[in-house]
This record gives C-alpha cells, sequence and structure tokens, in this order.
C-alpha cells in the first residue's frame, strides 16, 4: 500500500514490514528523525546500547539466536565508524544485519561537515552491500532490498546510509512487494546430477566423514534436522567447525567433537585419514586445515556451499555442488530413501573401530585438583547445572572460548554464539544482550576471559537498564590466557604484556552497575556458586578465579598437520621443550 | 603471490600452476561506487590488474561493461570471477580467455618529437603499423594507433629510440565473437 510519509518514518514502517520488533542503537544529530518517528509508536522495541560496537554484536546475537536479520541504528561519523568491528565481524561469520548509519544532508556531502565521514567507502570491505540514499525516491525500495541481500543466499551485513535531509523529506512508502532483486538471485537447488555423483561416492566410501560448518546453522532449523536424518542414513561420523556446534547433537553416537586447531584427537585424525570428505557449509578456514600441503591428503572431496567463490578457495575438491545446505541436504536425504541406498557396512565397522581407538586417546582430558579451580572443570559444572534448562551460550575471544567449544555440549542450533572468523574479543557481552532480548525466558551465558570482558564492559549498563538477566562467568586466569600460550610456544616464554595488570575488582564491578557479582576460588564451592549466578533474576557477574598457566590443548600448533596434534599429556607433563614444536615457517604465522 | 605466501605451509597447491593473462568481461548496473567495488576488490584480496575500462554501454538499463585484464593462475583466475560475482551490483562475469574466441583492441595516443631523418622514419613506420597522424607540429607528431595491446608495445619499443615523449592507453576493450552475446 503507497502512503505519504517521511523518510524517518518510512525507515520504521519497512522495519514493521519485514517484521522486524527489536532495534539496538544510540542516537546523535544524524539520526534524530528517526529516534522521533522509534519515539512515537510502540510497534519497534529499541535498546539503547553504550558504545556502537555493542549495537553490532548485539544485533547480531539476536540474529544468531532466532535466524532473523538483527537491526542496529547509529549516528553519522563516530558512530558509523564505531560500528566497523561488529560489521566486520558478521560478514566473516555470515550473519545477517541491517546497519542505518544517519549521514550528513546530501548537499554537505565531501565538504568535511561536522561528524561526516565516508560510510559507504570506510564499509564497503566489511559489509556484504551498502547503499547511500540520494533521494526519497529511492528510500522504500533500498530498505526492503537491504533485508532481502542481508538474509538472501550467503547472510552478511548490509549498511544503508541516510543523509539527514532524506529522512526529513516526505515521499510515497511502498511496502515489501517484488522484492527480487535484479541481479541477486542466489542459487538454492543444488545440481540434481552431482548430487547422485556424491550420493554415488558416499556409498562407496570405505572411510567416509561428515565436515560441517556454520552453513548448516544459516541454513535454518530444517537443515539440522535433515543433517541428522543423513547421518542417522549413513552411518558417517561427523564432525563440525566452530560456528556449525549444535547442528548435530553432541550427545549423537556418531559425534566426533569439534575439529581444528584445537578440535578432538578422533575428529582431526579422522578429516587426516578419510577416504571421502563431505563438506557441508563449511569452508576450509585455516584453523580448519592446519597445514594445507598435508591437509587430508589421501581423499576425494565434497564440497556444498552457498557461495560458489568458497569452492576451490583454499582446498581444491573433487565435487562441488552449488546451493543452500537444507535444500540440498533435503535431496539427498530423499534420494537416499527412495532408492533404498546403501553404505559400505563392513568397511564402516573397521572404519569406525579406528576412529573409537582414536577415542580413547581422550584427548579432552586435563588434570583435575582439589585447591584450584580448573578452567575446563569450570565449564563442565556450567555444563552440567545448565543442561536441562532453556540455555543460551556465548563467548568472548581466548582460550575460555575455546573451552567452551571443548566442554559445553550442544543438542540444539541457534545456541552457541561466538565470534569465529574475527575473533573479536568484547563480542560476548552484547551478544548475550542480544539473545536475552530475543529469549526473555531463557538462561543466557556469556562465558568470558577477563580480559575480554573489560573491552564491552559498558553494555553491563544496558543489561541493567533492560532488566536482562544475562550471566557474565569470567574464566579469570589474570592472563590474556590465549596469547600467553602462544608465547609459550613460541617466544621463549617472554610474556609481554600479557598479564592482565590492575583488574577491576569484578564483584564490586557488578555491584556498581546494578547487577550482582559473585566470586568463587574453591572447586568444592563452584556448583553452588554456579547455583547462585542461575537462582539470581538479574545481571551477574561471577568472577571464577581459575589455574593461571593452564593451556589449551589438544592443539595444532601453526603450520602443521592434523596428525601432528600437540596433546594435554605432552604440553604438560612430559616435559618436552614446546618451543620446539612450531617450526620458523609456522612461526610466520597467526 | 608475494613471497610471504609463497613461504607459507598454509599455502595450498592452488595457485601452483603457471601464470596467465585472462580477460574478463564484467556487465554492471552504473550505479555510484560499482567501479570502486571492482577495484577495492581487487586491492584488497591481492589480486592483479593489468588494465581495467570501463564505461556505459546500455543507457536505458543503465549498464556498464568493465573490462579487466588480470594475471594470476586458472585457479585464482576462477577465484576472482566468482568474487567479483558476489558484488550485489554484478549481473555476469565472464572470463573471455577461457569462454572462446574473442577481440581485444586498445587505442593509444603516442607523442613523438624529433627533426630529419628520425621525423621520416616515424612515418614511415606508422604507415606500417596504420598509425594516423592526428596532431603536427615542426617538431613533434601524436599518433592514433588501435590494435591489439601487442601491436601498441611493439610500436612503442620502436619510436622509443626515434623520439618518443609519451604514451596514453585506453587499455583493453573486448567482445566475444559470433551473433552471440556474452
Ligand atoms: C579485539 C581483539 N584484540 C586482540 C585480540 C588478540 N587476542 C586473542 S585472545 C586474547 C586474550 C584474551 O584474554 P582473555 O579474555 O583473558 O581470555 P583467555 O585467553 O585468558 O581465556 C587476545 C588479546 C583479539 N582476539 N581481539
Ligand atoms: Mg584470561
Amino acid at each position: 500500500m503507497a502512503k505519504q510519509m517521511t523518510g524517518a518514518q518510512m525507515v520504521v514502517e519497512a522495519l514493521k514490514d519485514q517484521g522486524v520488533d527489536t532495534v539496538f542503537g544510540y542516537p546523535g544529530g544524524a539520526v534524530l528523525p528517526i529516534y522521533d518517528a522509534i519515539f512515537q509508536q510502540d510497534a519497534v522495541k529499541h535498546v539503547l546500547v553504550r558504545h556502537e560496537q555493542g549495537a553490532a554484536h548485539a544485533a547480531e546475537g539476536f540474529a544468531r539466536s532466532t535466524g532473523k536479520v538483527g537491526v542496529l541504528l547509529v549516528t553519522s561519523g563516530p558512530g558509523a565508524t564505531n560500528a566497523i568491528t561488529g560489521l566486520t565481524d558478521a560478514l566473516l561469520d555470515s550473519i545477517p544485519l541491517v546497519c542505518l548509519t544517519g549521514q550528513v544532508p546530501t548537499h554537505l556531502i565531501g565538504s568535511d561537515a561536522f561528524q561526516e565521514c565516508d560510510t559507504v567507502g570506510i564499509t564497503r570491505h566489511c559489509t556484504k552491500h551498502n547503499y547511500l540514499v540520494r533521494s526519497i525516491e529511492d528510500l522504500p525500495r533500498i530498505l526492503h532490498e537491504a533485508f532481502y541481500v542481508a538474509r538472501s543466499g550467503r547472510p552478511g551485513p548490509v549498511v544503508i546510509d541516510l543523509p539527514k535531509d532524506v529522512q526529513f523529506a516526505s515521499g510515497t512508502y511502498q511496502g515489501p512487494v517484488n522484492i527480487q532483486h535484479k541481479t541477486y538471485q542466489p542459487k538454492l537447488k543444488g545440481d540434481m546430477d552431482r548430487i547422485r555423483e556424491a550420493l554415488a561416492m558416499m556409498q562407496k566410501a570405505k572411510r567416509p566423514v561428515l565436515y560441517t560448518g556454520g552453513g548448516i546453522i544459516n541454513s535454518g532449523p530444517v537443515a539440522s534436522t535433515l543433517l541428522r536424518e543423513l547421518v542417522e542414513l549413513t552411518g558417517f561420523p561427523i564432525t563440525s567447525t566452530l560456528m556449525g556446534l549444535g547442528a548435530y547433537p553432541a550427545s549423537g553416537k556418531n559425534w566426533l567433537g569439534m575439529l581444528g586447531m584445537h578440535g578432538t584427537y578422533e575428529a582431526n585424525h579422522t578429516m587426516h585419514d578419510c577416504d571421502l570428505m563431505v563438506c557441508i557449509g563449511a569452508r576450509f578456514d585455516d584453523r580448519i586445515t592446519g597445514r594445507l600441503d598435508a591437509f587430508s591428503p589421501g581423499s576425494k572431496k565434497i564440497h556444498i556451499d552457498i557461495d560458489p567463490s568458497s569452492i576451490n578457495k583454499n582446498v581444491k575438491v573433487d565435487l562441488p555442488i552449488v546451493g543452500d545446505c537444507a535444500h540440498v541436504l533435503e535431496d539427498m536425504v530423499r534420494i537416499w530413501r527412495a532408492e533404498s541406498m546403501k553404505a559400505d557396512k563392513e568397511a564402516l565397522a573397521s572404519w569406525w573401530k579406528q576412529i573409537n581407538h582414536w577415542r580413547e586417546r581422550k584427548s579432552l582430558a586435563f588434570r583435575t585438583s582439589k585447591t584450584t579451580i580448573k578452567p575446563q572443570y569450570a565449564i563442565q559444572r556450567l555444563y552440567e547445572l545448565t543442561k536441562n534448562r532453556n540455555c543460551y551460550i556465548t563467548t568472548e575471544v581466548g582460550q575460555h572460548q575455546m573451552w567452551a567449544a571443548q566442554h559445553y555440549h550442544f543438542e540444539e542450533p541457534n545456541r552457541w554464539m561466538t565470534s569465529g572468523g574475527l575473533g573479536t574479543m568484547g563480542y560476548g557481552l552484547p551478544a548475550a544482550i542480544g539473545t536475552q532480548m530475543a529469549h526473555p525466558d531463557a538462561l543466557v551465558v556469556d562465558i568470558a576471559g577477563e580480559a575480554s570482558i573489560l573491552m564491552n564492559m559498558q553494555e553491563m549498563s544496558t543489561a541493567v537498564q533492560y532488566r536482562l538477566p544475562v550471566k557474565i562467568f569470567i574464566l579469570n586466569n589474570e592472563y590474556m590466557g590465549m596469547v600467553r600460550q602462544w608465547q609459550e610456544l613460541l617466544h621463549g616464554g617472554r610474556y609481554a604484556e600479557s598479564y592482565s595488570n590492575s583488574l577491576p575488582d569484578f564483584v564490586k564491578l557488578a555491584e556498581a552497575y546494578g547487577g550482582h557479582g559473585i566470586r568463587c576460588s574453591d572447586p568444592a564451592d563452584l556448583d553452588r556458586a554456579i547455583m547462585e549466578m542461575i537462582d539470581t533474576p538479574k545481571p551477574v557477574i561471577f568472577d571464577c578465579l581459575v589455574e593461571k598457566e593452564e593451556n589449551c590443548f589438544p592443539m595444532i600448533p601453526s603450520g602443521k598437520a592434523h596428525n601432528e596434534m600437540l596433546l594435554a599429556e605432552l604440553g604438560d607433563d612430559a616435559g618436552i621443550e614446546i618451543g620446539s614444536v612450531i617450526d620458523e615457517k609456522g612461526k610466520m604465522l597467526v | 603471490m608475494n613471497d610471504i605466501a609463497a613461504l607459507s605451509p598454509y599455502s595450498s597447491s592452488i595457485g601452483k600452476s603457471k601464470v596467465e593473462s585472462h580477460t574478463l568481461s564484467v556487465l554492471v548496473d552504473n550505479e555510484p561506487g560499482v567501479l570502486a567495488r571492482v577495484v577495492g576488490l581487487f586491492s584488497g584480496r591481492g589480486y592483479n590488474i593489468e588494465s581495467l575500462t570501463v564505461a556505459e554501454t546500455a543507457h536505458a538499463e543503465h549498464l556498464s561493461r568493465i573490462t579487466i585484464v588480470t594475471t594470476g593462475t586458472p585457479e585464482v583466475v576462477e577465484q576472482i570471477s566468482h568474487q567479483l560475482e558476489r558484488i550485489v551490483p554484478i549481473h555476469k562475469v565472464t572470463d573471455l580467455s577461457v569462454s572462446g574466441k574473442h577481440m581485444e583492441r586498445e587505442l593509444a595516443m603516442i607523442k613523438v618529437c624529433g627533426r630529419g631523418e628520425n621525423r621520416n622514419e616515424a612515418l614511415r613506420l606508422a604507415e606500417a603499423f596504420k598509425a594516423k597522424v592526428i596532431d603536427a607540429t615542426i617538431e613533434s607528431f601524436i599518433f592514433e594507433l588501435t590494435g591489439q595491446p601487442r601491436k601498441i608495445d611493439d610500436f612503442v619499443e620502436l619510436m622509443r629510440p626515434i623520439g618518443l615523449v609519451e604514451v596514453s592507453r585506453t587499455g583493453v576493450a573486448a567482445i566475444t565473437r559470433g551473433p552471440q552475446p556474452m
């Protein structure tokens, strides 16, 4: 329906038409008309963050936990530049966002006006697409197109830069009809011949593995259901990247655990020795492959991905299938069933025997302590005490993130929000806020490090304002632990600037913000303290004092292959010189 | 590929085959910023641009055609095509070097200065290359030459000892042969 209204009103109208009920943002001169329009209605709720980076990560948490497009609204200049990290984060992890930025009036663009910056220029490299709206006539189309681009194909962040005069101008609003984009039409269905070829390869495989990733989560819950069916039908072992955790349940009998740099022994060895790798919605990232020329040398590789540029980018594959995971999985499962296809049972049995042998290595095992809380133990207890609740986990970045991925077990998709591609410290708290906004009755826990949490600590104030009872569970090792670990491995144990000096008293900090603070350092008291956290109906900072110099294992050192992992015993006890484990080439890598 | 990448144990077998020159034809919406997106992609991902031309080719449909000559292994060039296809206002990317026969032309203006025998030699060579004189003074000529980039290279080399002053080239425009569009 065509209606006359101002540009600012069109923005709000389009949000409603796109089903958006929550916007994360921060006001400023260049977006005041939009704030005025938001003020005069109730359908779209605005959440005031304390820093625009927080708005972007909150929108990411919202998007990741719901499958919807996350929306943020920021002012021109510093508002836009503060959002850049969050946009880049969303680009690397393929999270659908629409970011509305204010801009100086069109006649001032290019004049270095107050709070002017070249937002479309700056965000060109960290968005899937962006728009500068030059006239009110273009606005309705661009608003709806932006949502379409953000959520279609491989999802990603889209910026709409809105000059202030366009926000004030009047024009005719058009709803989201005919939003079929004239050029951007990603292919959803996979090529049937190739799908059949893939199924033929799968029936013949003797040592197969399913390697899955965040693409399954992006494809929606149906993709996870279909994936589970495929595993059931084939009996194949399955592993996943950090981004794909929860697509297949951690309790499922074919689950190998996460793969990659801090993945399990069994997952990485299965990848290395397989004869058929079926990659579904993952992208052969360097954290996954390790040394490329030694990556799964003897396997045929099938790659299912919606983004053609992901195919053959890092690893050459034998059979690419371009399409949406859910669509392709649906065809695979349907044909497998209809034609009563069979995997090679005998070969699989001996493959599983080998895998179970690797499993016996118990690569996630760690030495417990009666006197200090081991970080892995803290996650284990958190998991045991929250697993039967409606729980969502976010993380910051560092060792605690990897321990969370290893020791918190996910049964469903969309329950795990972490910064994978960009590795952004400061992601977890705002992401938890966005997640809690979407799921008010759920238990949302940010598993944090004491260094990371300080990067967006200010968002505690947001949590208090909106009565969002997020739990910040800090594994406080008084180090930027992951940096310290690398310095131990690569730089002779010279811990340059990685000690977390002058930390605040987190309990008092929680109270200063109006939340609740808990400190625990005794393993015997941990369960009680975690229960206190869960039972407190407001934001909590849990300062969990853990073993300070614990390392995160298993680990594939930089520049090494999947079958050259470091295991806990090796690193902790055998007394070998870890400095020699990474060679000169490896040191150059990140 | 830079030295670090060549050293890296993460560098794959991809990209180890022979480096070739490819001509890509890219159909885009003629909207602000589209060229910046294309150029930014090349610089951001470390791809080469040997030459780049752009102009509107269909006014009513607001379409422009960008012709890019790039170098890379076949795998890298395929990756470039796919990365270009991700850019939202790009309609179509065709690698003319693999899609069949195509024509390539470039225009150059070449300023040559000299007197006496050099002047005659320049004119003789220009005639042989079918270059046109588009400006002349007592001591200089400007030649206009259209052809394959290689032909222009050759002509420029021949003019160098005679008194080459400067060259302005358009970069390559290209089109597929036969009745079909790209
Ligand atoms: C914004 C940002 N800056 C720097 C880094 C590099 N970095 C990765 S992990 C890490 C240390 C994190 O320390 P902490 O939050 O205490 O987690 P821990 O490793 O101790 O569990 C740093 C500095 C990063 N990932 N993000
Ligand atoms: Mg720490």
